[in-house]
């Protein structure tokens, strides 16, 4: 069998699919056979489900010892009506919570600065103090839930509420179980809610990651995302090459600061997309899962097993629902699932079907919920793991996945790595073009979607949308007002003083951030406090 | 307008920094042979329209999804009438519900993009609108 050519014929099968045309190449195999894997070694490149590289899993037995972890991605208005919807997910047999804040939140700033008109509240819950913090867990007692928190650049500071949230209840750290988003490199590649330039971005992070390594052992200090990577445009190879590439900027950072790699390395973990392409999804999960072990054993030198493993969330792919015939958005979603699981994700969000359009409805987001439910109960799916282990195809697919990320790792060394890359525009340049390609693919029909460039119909009934009502700005702006007005103001003061000189120093930052938490000081005057030492980011222009 | 570049000012009012759509649709623009600029990211309705007068385009196209466009789009289209600039054309784009498009027009925003509108409606709305206004 010669190799090059089987590779060149399968390349052309993966862009036929709509995948990256760098993949691309001028022969397409109708079938993929035995010949294909002539170069598979079963103990190098895939082992058992729970064995190095962990192609096929992370556990022996995967969803049969445990299912994965269904975490609904919500959050919107007030701190108390997220405390409504976390409970009613809890109530309807979800297993972890994720919290979506909203812009002023994730920019670190306060509901009553004028640049937070019109967005308190709109893409998730509005906090300002640890006093929101604490009304959106009432009732939820930290030892009892894991969760997800959707921030990155003003991250360590939610984290720090979450602590003393913590605290207050009684719960002791060493229980408190979840994850903070926490991946500021991929903001700055594609979602760009950032606030501090990369590099003091960067302390911030391994701060709470030292943190967490010595105080919350069993919290994931860290999400690095490939989601919003893809969702931005990329194409999966780029999504899972830019990922595992900051994943390595990560682990490099946490080195210089004195860490051991086995120390911090078994709490890193991962998020991507699933997209449509089914196969070439399921290929990206589990090429992932290879990489990472070979990344960390190899290149870092990590001693224990779960420092090689690449434990990740998967949240299926927003950009994929259409606006148009919105009930259609409940089979994408699914068939995404599907991907997800048949990749072996360790924790899965499905979308609702009205996105393309409004925050999800409460019936939208049961359905998408429901979604899981079916194929962890029904489909029969679960009871095997790595069911396509072995298919000629999704095998050889995988390691072109694996290939390609590999040239992205050598082209990102080359230049100095992931922060120099940005400071380019690599990474984000890459991510333009793919999805302008994919725009134009789309206009010329190269690409269908159903509902929009084939199969459109006029008969969709309107579904009813969510919407966040403007007065709820006014209540948020009149409870930090009077927050304000009846805190210790020497404390606040005093903390926030005390942070500025942490700032100043090589300490860190995170027994600050909670002393100021504590003693109500506001995110936005926390996070001002910091942009005073390490100065605000500016996109150059591409 | 014959022998004159359509001017179009792409701009992201409010917090959000998905300028994943804005960036297609400016580029489809310029190869459609417009004259664009792009505001980046995160512009108040005063730069926004400040950029517009400065750079005397011909439509303003805002994008957003983080929802607050109910507040920001009519504060932007308010501006350029205090600015007697109600000639400039202003359209939309990103997550709006339906409910909200009847609204958006009568507050004086020309048109509305939802997800998955081609850039070539885009580009077919700025030619038409532009051209006639100027026969």
């Amino acid at each position: 069998m010669d190799g090059a050519d089987t590779d060149k014929a399968t390349k052309q099968t993966v862009r036929k699919q709509g995948s990256p045309p760098n993949l691309a190449s001028k022969q397409t195999p109708p079938i993929y056979t035995p010949e294909h894997l002539s170069q598979l070694d079963y103990q190098r490149d895939l082992g058992d489900p729970g064995e190095f590289p962990y192609t096929r899993g992370v556990y022996p037995d995967m969803y049969r010892g445990k299912l994965w972890t269904m975490r609904q991605f919500s959050g919107y208005g007030s701190a108390k009506e997220t405390n409504h919807r976390c409970k009613f997910l809890l109530e309807q047999g979800q297993t972890g919570l994720s919290i979506a804040f909203d812009l002023p939140t994730l920019m670190g700033i306060d509901s009553d600065d004028p640049l937070s008109e019109g967005e308190v509240g709109n893409c998730g819950v509005a906090v300002d103090s640890l006093e929101d913090m604490e009304i959106l867990f009432e009732g939820i007692r930290l030892d009892q839930v894991t969760t997800s928190m959707t921030v990155n650049a003003p991250a360590a500071i939610l984290l720090a509420m979450y602590v003393a949230v913590a605290d207050k209840q009684g719960v002791d750290r060493a229980k408190i179980r979840g994850t903070a988003q926490n991946d500021i490199l991929k903001e700055f590649i594609a979602q760009k809610e950032w606030i501090y330039p990369p590099q003091p971005s960067m302390r911030l992070v391994v701060d709470s990651i030292e943190f967490c390594t010595k105080h919350l052992p069993a919290y994931n200090s860290i999400s690095i995302s490939g989601y919003h990577i893809r969702e931005a445009g990329s194409t999966a190879l780029q999504e899972l090459a830019f990922t595992l590439r900051d994943g390595i900027e990560y682990v490099e950072a946490c080195l210089r600061a004195g860490m051991a790699v086995d120390d911090f390395a078994p709490r890193l973990s991962f998020f991507f997309d699933s997209h449509n392409n089914f196969f070439e999804e399921i290929a990206k999960f589990r090429a992932a899962r290879r990489l990472w072990a070979h990344i960390m054993r190899d290149r870092f030198g990590a001693k224990k097993e779960q420092s090689r493993m690449c434990r990740f969330h998967t949240h299926t792919s927003g950009y994929s629902l259409t606006a148009q015939q919105p009930a259609n958005n409940v089979v994408r979603t699914t068939l995404q699932a599907l991907a997800a699981v048949l990749g072996g994700t360790n924790s899965l969000h499905t979308s609702s079907r009205d996105e393309a359009l409004a925050l999800p409805t409460e019936e939208a987001a049961r359905i998408a919920l429901r979604t899981q439910q079916i194929l962890a109960h029904e489909s029969g799916v679960p009871d095997m793991a790595d069911p396509l282990g072995g298919s000629y195809f999704v095998e050889t697919l995988t390691s072109q996945l694996e290939e390609g990320a590999w040239g992205y790792f050598d082209k990102i060394d080359a230049m100095g790595g992931m922060i120099q890359a940005i400071e380019k525009g690599f990474p984000q340049k890459e991510i333009q073009e793919a999805s302008y390609r994919h725009q134009k693919a789309v206009e010329s029909k190269e690409e269908i979607v159903v509902g929009v460039n084939k199969c459109v119909s006029d008969d969709t009934l309107p579904i009813k949308t969510l919407h966040i009502s403007p007065a709820l700005r006014e209540h948020q702006v009149q409870r930090l007002q009077t927050l304000r007005a009846q805190r210790n103001h020497q404390a606040v003061k005093q903390t926030l003083s005390e942070l500025k000189g942490a700032a100043q120093s090589d300490q860190n930052l995170m027994p600050f951030l909670i002393h100021c938490v504590k003693e109500y000081a506001t995110l936005g005057e926390i996070c001002y406090t910091l942009k005073e030492i390490f100065g605000a980011y500016q996109e150059p222009s591409f | 307008m014959p022998g004159q570049k359509i001017r179009v000012l792409i701009a992201k009012p409010g917090l959000d920094g998905h300028d994943r759509g804005a960036k297609v649709v400016a580029r489809a623009l310029r190869d459609s042979g417009m004259e664009v600029i792009y505001s980046g990211l995160r512009q108040t309705p005063e730069q926004i329209v400040q950029a517009a007068l400065q750079e005397d385009v011909d439509a303003v196209g805002l994008s957003i999804l983080s929802g607050a466009h109910m507040t920001l789009f009519s504060r932007v289209v308010g501006l350029l009438k205090e600015n007697q600039a109600e000639d400039i054309l202003v359209f939309g784009g990103g997550i709006i519900p339906d409910d909200d498009i009847p609204k958006l027009k009568e507050i004086g925003v020309d048109r509305i993009f939802q997800p998955n509108a081609h850039t070539s409606d885009i580009i077919d709305f700025l030619k038409e609108t532009l051209h006639e206004e100027n026969h």
